[in-house]
């Protein structure tokens, strides 16, 4: 039964794992824009682009 | 008289490559693209020359219309110490960082192009674009750019900033947002634990209570895992509480944090004296749930502002010029008497001031309701507030902004507005059930007492942990939370959920004319038929004069086809002639053409035309109504009263008159205190006064309506200070929205009484003294989360139902 005791004392420990993850996240202002990043994503890194503006 | 022979056809409308919208008047061809407008032009000229071109491939035709010219010299101001350090963020020698509002951001088009400045100007560093904020962030090098420059830049491509003089006064973070989360999330975290650690206790699997040390274990885990819901998480409860026994009021959270600090206390007890499991689940899940609701309904909208006041109408800086002809921008706030400003085309006029010019047109009509642009000659007194029609002026300041007529009547409104202690539901009940709930714990403490004085205290603490007024406070927040999400969808903005209360109980529905219940104007030509040459020649003569009434006939007539105008000719006041394709035309007033005088008071507007010595006929300006205004006018009719108050002048009182029928009130020529005085009047006389209006000449009457909307074409644009925001295209929705938070509140009452059988249940439990944290564990979750199902469901199965 002493078992119990690890097991439980562990998945407290993941489980605060977590909750300092979430914390971690809100404080470094993860959800105050959950729409922007989705978009930026999608943008490529246009290289090409940038030679064609230095060859001018 | 037909109109739709004038209109161009709508398949050959051509849509604008940059913009979108179908080029009416000229199309610039460019680049084997069509453009509706030279600024449309060249903006896609200055992308093209950055291969900037994925702009339009992200999304088509994803630029906004210029609309009209940016002046250059507009932002000069930015480039004042005194208004730039207000503004930014932080700022070096090698880096200044600064956040503009662009409310124009719309896609993600937007978002690329935003972040890619840094390709149109090397001075700018980079840029981070906010969506849901419709901010951007830029960070730029002073040595090598100015402020004012990046807003020009930004003007430029369209993405105008839109900075007034709040900016300048306060810079609030929006921090308690972040901490309510915050709060959420702990609370969530600890009940999920809390909730698994304790279900071994209430199973007692196997023979848990043998297992004495696991049970203890989990007892003191459980206390540990109960401080940071019960000393962070629910600390606002406590705070609010105590702030409503300070002012000898009762309000709903006084009850909750009575009821969780004694479920808190008396499981430390149970805990540590290891009598028993104590109630701590019950305790962080009410919490829970609670801060969930409260979040759900208080979700604000981050673009939007309900507390403008005349300093976010009017603009930051303005150009002053010198005794030595010099020009220097100032901040408004600096203006003195006898100041001499410029002010160019389609600016605001910041001060109560006398025009220098010879003359200029006023457009007051967000300010007086007027819907014509009024005219002034030089020496005439020109109010703070309007905006400057034609070309550049100069005027002399003789008061500053803070003192100017305008704001003086703000000032007074803010002074006289009673703050009005909106008794909700809630607030109704609450006062009973806590009175209730108080004395049934007390009774049974007494009986205890007398009969077995081991159970009374147990039995008065499970009364008050049982009779948590939660339920009361879940119905409301998540119901009310609910229909602030279903109005937010049809473009209806809330300032509050006590709004939704009101909102309810309206009975008489006042309506503003101007910009309320019109929506732009139509002309209208009255006379034989024109025909396309005639047309023609008209819209070619007015094409020469920037007179509003001109651009008016202009757009609504002119086609692509064009005539040589000679010995044009602008009367002042008075009209415009020319000659066109070799015919005499004049366009103007009826002194002018027809010699009789008439004009001055004249109500409606009209120009009238003169073709080669002859009357032909008069165009005619009327207020186009908003879509759907006689329907609305006609459902609202059966449930309110129904008032008109306008400060334009009575032209179209027939035509209203038939809309609103005979029994409602129509008023004209109404100044902005007497508008708000009639509010009063009807709320002295125990009515629920709904006020609809836009303008700042409806400001104080919005504020002192029992509840005031203001409606809006572009949700961005200013608004008056208010309760709620109504998008124009939903002003149709007015009599749905008000149905729904009249049935949202049945929704409330019902899943209350619900709430209260799961209330009397436990409490037939707690009055003996017998009330297990098994029974209260399987109340709580159950009467929580039944309750957030019912009331969310059922709001949106409403809403569906009425179309919303």
């Amino acid at each position: 039964m002493s078992a119990l005791f690890v097991l439980i004392g562990i998945s407290l420990i993941v489980a605060s794992g977590f909750l300092v993850a979430f914390l971690w996240a809100m404080r470094k202002g993860q959800y105050d824009d959950d729409y922007t990043p989705s978009v930026r994503i999608l943008f490529e890194n246009e290289v090409v682009t940038k030679n064609e503006i230095n060859n001018k | 008289m037909e109109f739709k022979e004038y209109k161009i056809d709508e398949s050959q409308k051509v849509a604008c490559y940059h913009c979108g919208e179908s080029c009416q008047s000229e199309i610039v061809h460019f680049d084997e693209k069509e453009f509706c407008c030279d600024g449309c032009k060249t903006v896609y000229d200055l992308l093209k020359e950055n291969s900037m071109c994925r702009y339009y491939n992200l999304n088509e035709n994803p630029g906004i219309t210029l609309g009209k010219v940016i002046n250059s010299g507009k932002y000069d101001y930015l480039d004042n110490e005194n208004i730039s350090s207000k503004l930014v963020r932080f700022s070096d020698e090698n880096q200044v960082h600064i956040t503009f509002f662009i409310p124009k951001i719309h896609c993600s088009s937007c978002i690329w192009l935003l972040e890619n400045l840094h390709r149109l100007n090397p001075g700018i560093v980079s840029s981070n674009v906010n969506f849901l904020r419709k901010e951007a962030t830029m960070i730029f090098d002073p040595k090598l750019v100015k402020l004012s420059e990046v807003a020009t830049l930004m003007a430029h491509i369209g993405y105008e900033p839109l900075i007034n003089l709040n900016d300048l006064e306060e810079k609030t973070e929006k921090k308690t947002n972040k901490n309510q989360v915050l709060k959420i999330g702990l609370a969530g975290f600890c009940f999920g634990n809390i909730m698994m650690l304790s279900f071994p206790e209430y199973f007692a699997f196997g023979n848990f209570h043998e297992q004495k040390n696991l049970s203890h274990f989990f007892g003191y885990l459980n206390l540990f895992l109960s401080l940071p819901v019960f000393f962070y998480s629910a600390s606002e409860f406590f705070v609010s509480a105590w702030r409503s026994i300070r002012y000898r009021y009762l309000n709903i959270d006084a009850p909750i944090a009575l009821a969780i600090l004694v479920t808190f206390s008396r499981s430390i007890y149970e805990i540590l004296s290891q009598t028993g499991a104590g109630y701590m689940d019950s305790m962080s899940g009410i919490v829970f749930f609670m801060l969930l609701g409260r979040y759900f309904q208080t979700r604000t909208y981050e673009t939007l502002s309900f507390e403008r006041d005349y300093k976010s109408y009017f603009p930051v800086g303005v150009t002053v010029k010198k005794e030595n002809g010099k020009e220097v921008n100032i901040p408004v706030s600096e203006l003195k008497k006898g100041d001499r400003i410029l002010i160019r085309n389609n600016e605001l006029i910041p001060s109560d001031s006398i025009l220098m010019s010879i003359q200029s047109h006023i457009d007051y009509s967000f300010i007086t309701g007027e819907s014509a642009p009024v005219k002034k000659v030089a020496g005439e007194l020109i109010y703070a507030g309007g905006k400057q029609l034609d070309g550049a002026v100069e005027l002399e300041v003789i008061n500053p902004t803070s003192q100017s007529y305008l704001t003086q009547l703000w000032n007074q409104d803010q002074a006289e507005a009673t703050i009005s202690a909106h008794q909700t539901f809630v607030d109704k009940i609450n006062k009973y059930f806590t009175i209730v709930v108080l004395a049934t714990s007390v009774i049974s403490g007494v009986f205890w007492l007398m009969n077995d004085s081991s159970k009374a205290l147990n039995a008065l603490t499970a009364v008050l942990i049982v009779a948590c007024p939660c339920g009361l406070l879940l119905t409301t927040t998540f119901a009310n939370g609910n229909i602030l999400r279903v109005l937010g969808r049809n473009k209806f903005y809330l300032k509050n959920a006590g709004v939704i209360d009101q909102l309810a109980k309206t009975d008489t529905v006042i309506f503003d004319k101007t910009g309320t219940i019109t929506h732009g104007s139509t002309v209208e030509f009255v006379g034989p038929k024109l025909s396309e040459d005639e047309l023609n020649m008209i819209t070619s003569l007015a094409a020469q004069s920037s007179h509003p009434l001109s651009r008016k006939i202009y757009d609504q007539f002119s086609t692509n086809k064009k005539f040589h105008v000679s010995e044009f000719e602008e009367l002042l006041g008075k009209g415009i002639r020319g000659i066109v394709a070799g015919k005499y035309v004049i366009l103007g007033s009826e002194f002018l053409v027809t010699g009789n005088e008439r004009a001055k008071d004249n109500l409606s507007t009209k120009v009238f035309l003169m073709i080669d010595g002859e009357v032909i006929g008069f165009f005619n300006f009327k207020n186009a109504y908003r879509p759907g205004l006689n329907q609305l006018v006609k459902s609202l009719r059966k449930d309110f009263d129904l008032k008109l108050i306008s400060g334009d002048n009575d032209a179209e009182k027939e035509n209203l008159e038939t809309i609103f029928g005979e029994k409602s009130t129509l008023l004209f020529n109404q100044k902005p205190d007497e508008k708000m005085q009639f509010v009063q009047n009807l709320r002295d006389s125990n009515h629920q006064v709904m006020m609809i209006g836009d303008g700042l000449n409806d400001a104080g009457a919005l504020r002192q309506s029992n509840i005031g909307i203001a409606v809006s074409d572009d949700t961005n644009n200013f608004s008056p200070a208010c309760d709620a925001i109504l998008d124009g295209s939903s002003f149709d929705k007015i009599p749905a929205f008000i149905q729904l938070a009249k049935s949202g509140k049945k929704v409330i009452i019902a899943t209350f009484v619900i709430s209260l059988i799961y209330n009397i249940v436990g409490l037939a439990f707690a009055v003996q003294g017998i009330l297990s944290p098994v029974v209260a564990a399987i109340l709580m979750p159950a009467s929580s989360i039944s309750i957030v199902l019912l009331t969310t469901v059922s709001t949106s199965v409403i809403a569906r139902f009425k179309r919303l």
